[in-house]
């Protein structure tokens, strides 16, 4: 099977993104997105079990039978993430300690199980590595929007805490952005989550819908939606 | 049904199962082994950090984390035994970092680091864990609000008994809008773990002696 490099980067980047699109992982997309170091930092870890569970499933796709590879996946993806918790826990500690249990739960994460069965387990180690790293990419690129709309709204600042993640040199990144602000609750809340979500897919569609309108000659590329349960794009 | 009747798949699935079973574990194994010291200089650099932050800079030169004891008082309202950390100057006693928790809190038990200078005046307070409202009981962290500063320097002798409690109950302390629990039950917390201090300040510095004892005198 060939692979279209340009497309797996179009369909992780937007066109299938985890996030807006496939709606994967929500709950940690919804649980750590209340500031951008939070963000950041779920965002590279899953994106790292991402790409080395991909790489490690299309190295063993010819050595498992059909019958046992769900929970030869599922202990790569296990193994993964509790290597990542590790690492995170002895370089970056307290990050660590905020994130808490959004890390395990990594494992659980229906993208990353969704990209084993969809593509690595019937693609080749380059080609899965990329798709991992380029889904994780748009998984992590929306987790950073959202968290960093939520953590503006939130507080009136923006990139507080990054020492947490990128060490004492970023401890003077905090941006104030407006003065004297009196910080909105809802944006910090969970439901703040759900609502700057909800306006990122509607700004997604809105501007595909627009894309779309401008370019009335170029025919649609169909896409295979067969194992997509939940979506928000049309199916073509 | 023996091994040898089973069917030749369901044996070699169990093998290729077993055989990443036997990976993985020794991958996450290996990682562990190389990570452990990291995480444990890591952990202990984050309570050393937690603890250094209530007492003032030179006021003691010991590693707290190596001269400690466990507590278990009601006084203190822990569920299950604390260390608490004890500050020495030259040997010498200097301070004492309790920890103490107020079970009563709006939502659940707020944990306090407590800091006790030797004359019984209280060198700092800090949360450690809590789960009250954010945005309106949360203003007991630092990066909220400075509100947990108003205990330093407060002590048995400079604030009676009837001012440990917030203004809304004719005390000293401020409360939040919108969240008076709060701050009342940290208030009531820091309070009785002074009282503590006050009725037990000679065992807990003996403690600290006995334990010194073998480093500096051999």
């Amino acid at each position: 099977m060939s692979v279209n490099y340009k497309e797996l980067t179009i369909n992780g980047l937007w066109k299938n993104n985890p996030g807006l699109v496939q709606l994967l992982g929500l709950c940690p997309l919804m649980g750590t997105s209340n500031s951008t170091v939070n963000a950041l930092g779920l965002g590279i870890a899953t994106l790292l079990v991402l790409a080395c569970s991909n790489a490690a499933v299309s190295l063993i796709r010819h050595a498992v039978t059909p019958a046992i590879r769900l929970p030869v996946f599922v202990m790569i993806i296990a193994a993964l993430t509790t290597c990542i918790e590790l690492l995170m826990q002895a370089y970056t500690y307290q990050l660590y300690m905020i994130l808490g249990v959004f890390i395990p739960l990594i494992t659980t994460n229906c993208i990353i199980l969704g990209r084993a069965e969809a593509f690595a387990a019937k693609n080749n180690v380059v080609s899965a590595t990329y798709d991992g790293f380029i889904m994780g990419l748009g998984f992590a690129l929306v987790l950073l929007v959202i968290g960093m709309v939520r953590e503006l709204l939130g507080t009136g600042m923006l990139f507080a805490n990054m020492q947490l993640l990128l060490g004492p040199l970023a401890a003077d990144w905090q941006w104030v952005v407006f003065e004297n602000y009196q910080g909105f609750l809802l944006a910090i809340l969970p439901p703040g989550a759900f609502l700057v979500m909800g306006l990122l897919i509607a700004l997604k569609n809105h501007i595909d819908d627009w894309v779309l309108a401008r370019q009335p000659a170029v025919a649609p590329i169909s896409t295979a939606a067969d194992r997509r349960v939940r979506v928000t794009g049309v199916v073509e | 049904m023996t091994v040898e009747s089973m069917p030749a798949s369901i044996r070699k699935n169990a093998i290729v199962l077993g055989l990443f079973a036997a990976i993985t574990v020794a991958i996450v194994a290996l990682i562990q082994q190389g990570t452990a010291n990291r995480i444990d200089t890591a952990r202990e650099q984050a309570q050393l950090q937690a603890l250094a932050e209530i007492l003032p800079a030179g006021s003691y030169n010991n590693n707290l984390l190596d001269n400690s004891l466990q507590l278990d008082d009601p006084m203190l309202g822990n569920r299950n035994p604390e260390p608490a950390y004890l500050a020495l100057l030259d040997g010498q006693p200097s301070a004492i970092i309790l920890q103490a928790t107020a079970p009563d809190g709006y939502s659940g038990s707020i944990r306090l680091l407590i800091g006790i200078l030797t004359d019984g005046s209280l060198a700092g307070v800090r949360v450690l864990e809590h789960k009250e409202t954010p945005g309106l009981g949360d203003k007991i962290e630092t990066t909220k609000s400075g509100w947990i500063y108003s205990f330093n320097g407060k002590s048995l002798s400079n604030t009676t008994n009837e001012h440990w409690a917030v203004k809304k109950d004719r005390g000293e302390f401020d409360q939040f809008a919108g969240a008076t629990i709060t701050p009342r039950v940290v208030v009531k917390a820091v309070h009785k773990a002074l009282q503590y201090f006050d009725a037990n300040q000679e065992q807990l510095f003996a403690a600290a002696y006995a334990q010194n004892l073998p480093e500096n005198q051999p």
